[in-house]
């Protein structure tokens, strides 16, 4: 499961589709889950009429939640030890969001071998809506 | 947030693996996470978010017998320039969000949460309206006092709503 730093080499990188065609529920499902009921995500009604937003949008956090799981899958589980994000663009429902993670380094430190990645999420028409880079061990 | 206790739950890790499309086994599934590396279902990398359930003062969370900003009879139900109340705190969105894992949190451990305000700055926004830019840290730390997870976020208080 998890990678291998005899096997990685810089500029490699792994991509996921995190969801096609984002649906309203799922933020409802993200509210519920994350304790986040911020009215931008939920109602309609508020975000358009009091906050002025064309319409709901998703909360930063399930777009790096969503990202996560990207990640995750890719180093194995509870190989991470950084993980950090940009919020660069507004994710709306409707969307499609493609991720993907790209080799910037691989170093040790105190013995412990490590992979450096950059990693960025796009949606359909390839605006960034988030950008970071997280660093996970990984075996030799 | 400032969180006294925060218990690492079962089901709870389930929804918020679910919610953020994440099938993994290890997030729902005991028997399978026992075989993992981690050897029990752990958190995912972004669930310390979650610990808002557990922080009685979140503005973000209707309160019980307490006005709430989202719409009801009306697009909201606090009016406008009203400052008592209602939750929320309106036009701040999330900038930027770092964790760095100490030891991944698993089912059974009870965190608590410390916050320490960071820096600020400010931002002329691209389409002009002044951008104020708040920092804050947070460190989660288990049930024996070990610093499991630390986390920095940014959040942004825009004059007008962002746009793409």
């Amino acid at each position: 499961m998890a990678l291998k730093a005899s096997e990685l080499e810089v500029g490699m990188t792994h991509s996921a589709t995190l969801v096609e065609d984002l649906k309203r529920t799922q933020l409802v499902q993200y509210a519920g889950a994350s304790g986040d009921y911020n009215p931008l995500h939920t109602d309609d009604l508020y975000t358009r009429e009091v906050a002025g937003y064309p319409s709901v949008f998703a909360h930063g956090m399930l777009t790096m939640g969503m990202t996560g799981a990207m990640l995750t899958d890719y180093v194995g589980d509870g190989r991470l030890t950084k993980f950090g994000v940009r919020f660069t663009a507004q994710v709306w429902p409707g969307d499609d969001l493609k991720a993907i993670a790209t080799v910037q380094a691989l170093r040790e430190e105190a013995g412990v071998r490590l992979v450096d990645l950059a990693v960025s999420t796009r949606n359909q028409d390839d605006v960034e809506v988030l950008s970071g880079t997280a660093t996970a061990r990984v075996d030799p | 947030m400032a969180v006294d206790r925060f218990p690492i739950e079962a089901s709870h890790i389930m929804m918020f693996a679910r919610s953020v499309g994440d099938a993994n086994p290890v997030y729902h599934d005991a028997e399978y996470a026992a075989k993992t590396e981690p050897g029990s279902i752990i958190a995912p990398p972004t669930f310390m978010q979650a610990s808002a359930q557990f922080d009685p003062g979140y503005s973000l969370r209707p309160k019980i017998g307490q006005p709430w900003f989202g719409s009801g009879k009306e697009p909201t139900g606090v009016k406008k320039g009203s400052s008592s109340g209602g939750g929320g705190n309106q036009g701040t969105l999330h900038a930027e969000q770092h964790f760095e894992y100490h030891r991944h949190p698993r089912v059974g451990d009870v965190l608590t949460a410390t916050v320490k305000p960071g820096k600020t700055w400010e931002k002329e926004g691209r389409r002009g309206g002044k951008l104020i830019f708040s920092e804050t840290v947070t460190e989660y730390r288990d049930q024996h006092g070990e610093l499991l997870v630390t986390a920095r976020g940014v959040g942004v208080r825009t004059e007008r709503p962002a746009t793409q």
